[in-house]
């Protein structure tokens, strides 16, 4: 097996499967995760149509017609994927690390941008400035992006500002906004129905469809936030 | 000018048969609803089988063809008229310069793939031409079609003489669709979530497909399910298919424009050949399901991939005869 963690390998349908760590949110895994992601992407495995990472997974979906079809044989695409991917996983070992990048974002902190910084502040007692010094003073990893385009789930955050989600989502979250839930913290690149607590919005485009990458953050990034006043926003 | 919506569809998208290579940055793939369908309207004109074609739901669009084309219907029966001519589905006809495609009821079926002969003229969005509604981008401007659009064609070697007298059907056609209530599916990874009575309701009885349903998942309505274990799953990848256990007991099987990644536990996956029949049931139709092996859904998926192929190089050589005989 020659992998960091044990795994196992299951169906995702008929066309997918997952390379599956085990149900838990752990960095460790995540970052092997991220790295073998990495490995992966540049092998550029045949018929393999999209790499999907997330906290402790890896999933593969697949063009079956093709995969039977040129490697032919007795072996279905699945069973094709699943030994590359073993083979991959042994030639890797466990100590293969992986490239970051390192992403700043400006986030204000303030007035109609953090809605509910004042909640976070009474529930955990902290002030506002120690949350905001808390929250930008750490450098977050993108686990995964999910549930909208570009929106990235980063971790962890510190203990002192752990809240859970909002018992009721808002109907609508404006686009830039910046919130936390549980250990995670993460933007909404899109207007959306959203739980997570706000506390804060970055006037940068998470997601610009106008782009030729059209999200700002990728699987793995090492994100920082800084903390800017309402005039920079405004003039961003 | 080439095609112009007279009056717009309830909801009337652009799509081919998906966006690949982006879901790792929570780009869902979207496309045909009806997979088998789109391609099947494009084997029919010789088409490439991705081809960008329009997708319809019931009650559809009224288009006037400006330029004059061949046009295929597949899918849904929406009782197709041409100038007042009934048009069957799944039969390619030609459509004369100033034409007018309108549809006068739901017969059978939820949703119509409409294939043009012409290349509709679409730029693509991140390489291809399916419409991303969430993101606003694919497709006509990342938005359902409305009145007064006007869809290019692009083009293309074309010259016929034939007139809105002439008989419009030309004379090859496939199958009448064929829609399967009971879906063919594979085990998910949280199928043994289920407490055992659970798991025997699940593979015995029929869900309901409920009205809260549409391109992003179909909500179900049955017999409330119970997870024999309190354990929450952390974020993972699911598909299109993928039907996963709610909070309440209740059921949702995700479709064309699904998020990328979910929370909730993986019962089973409805294989890609049952997704086809499954897009065509409305609200209200009851579905069961039926578990079968990974290698028996390949075997599905390869033997309608063989057949499309094969339709569609006979077309190809059909539709060149017949335009060089109109000419």
């Amino acid at each position: 097996m020659n992998s960091r963690f044990p795994y196992h390998i299951f169906p995702l349908g008929d066309s997918a499967l997952t390379l599956d760590f085990g149900n838990k949110i752990d960095t460790g895994i995540n970052d092997y995760v991220l790295t073998l992601f990495d490995v992966f992407k540049n092998k550029a495995l045949y018929g393999v149509l999209d790499i999907v990472p997330a906290y402790s997974s890896l999933s593969f979906h697949y063009n079956v017609a093709v995969l039977r079809k040129t490697i032919g044989g007795d072996l279905t695409a699945f069973e094709i994927i699943s030994r590359q991917i073993e083979k991959t996983i042994a030639e890797a070992g466990p100590a293969t690390s992986r490239r970051k990048r390192n992403i700043s974002i400006p986030v204000c902190y303030s007035g109609e941008f953090a809605p509910d910084i004042e909640f976070i502040s009474f529930e955990k007692n902290i002030s506002i400035e120690k949350i905001i010094q808390v929250h930008t003073e750490r450098i977050y990893t993108v686990y995964m992006i999910g549930f909208l385009p570009g929106f990235a789930y980063m971790g962890e955050v510190n203990e002192a500002i752990v809240v859970p989600r909002k018992s009721e989502p808002r109907a609508s979250v404006p686009a830039g906004s910046v919130g936390i839930a549980g250990k995670q913290t993460g933007i909404y690149p899109l207007q959306s129905p959203g739980g997570w607590q706000l506390l804060g919005r970055t006037p940068v485009k998470i997601f610009d469809k106008q782009k030729r990458d059209p999200v700002l953050l990728q699987p793995g990034d090492q994100v920082q936030f800084y903390s800017i006043s309402e005039d920079e926003f405004k003039n961003y | 000018m080439s095609l112009r919506i007279i009056k717009a569809g309830i909801f009337d998208t652009i799509q081919d048969t998906g966006r690949f290579g982006y879901r790792h940055l929570g780009i869902n793939p979207t496309g045909a609803m009806d997979n088998l369908s789109a391609k099947l309207a494009n084997a029919l004109l010789g088409k490439r089988l991705e081809a960008a074609l329009i997708e319809m739901h019931f009650p559809a669009p009224v288009i006037l063809f400006q330029k004059p084309t061949i046009a295929c219907l597949a899918g849904a029966d929406f009782s197709a008229m041409v100038n007042n001519q009934e048009v069957p589905v799944h039969q390619p006809f030609f459509v004369a310069e100033n034409s007018v495609l309108r549809f006068e009821r739901l017969m059978h079926g939820a949703r119509c793939y409409l294939s043009l002969f012409h290349d509709l003229q679409i730029d693509n969005w991140l390489q291809s031409a399916s419409t991303h509604i969430k993101a606003e981008a694919g497709g006509w401007n990342g938005r359902r079609l409305k009145t007064e659009d006007v869809i290019l064609f692009r083009p293309t070697r074309f010259t016929s003489n034939r007139g809105k007298k002439t008989n419009p059907l030309l004379s090859w056609k496939a199958a009448p669709l064929k829609i399967n209530k009971h879906l063919d599916c594979i085990k998910g990874n949280e199928w043994a979530w289920l407490e055992a009575a659970s798991q025997h309701s699940f593979k015995n009885s029929s869900f309901q497909i409920s009205n809260l349903s549409d391109r992003m998942g179909y909500q179900l309505y049955g017999e409330q399910l119970r997870a024999g274990k309190d354990e929450q799953l952390v974020s993972s990848a699911v598909d299109f298919g993928t039907v996963q256990l709610l909070p309440n007991g209740q059921m949702i099987i995700l479709m064309a424009d699904h998020q990328t990644t979910g929370g909730y536990p993986r019962l089973a996956h409805i294989t890609s050949t049952a997704l086809s029949s499954l897009a065509q049931l409305n609200p209200n139709e009851a579905i069961q399901f039926r578990f079968i092996e990974v290698w028996e859904a390949e075997d599905n998926l390869l033997q309608q991939y063989n057949y499309l192929q094969q339709l569609q190089n006979a077309c190809k050589l059909k539709i060149e005869k017949y335009l060089h005989a109109s000419m």
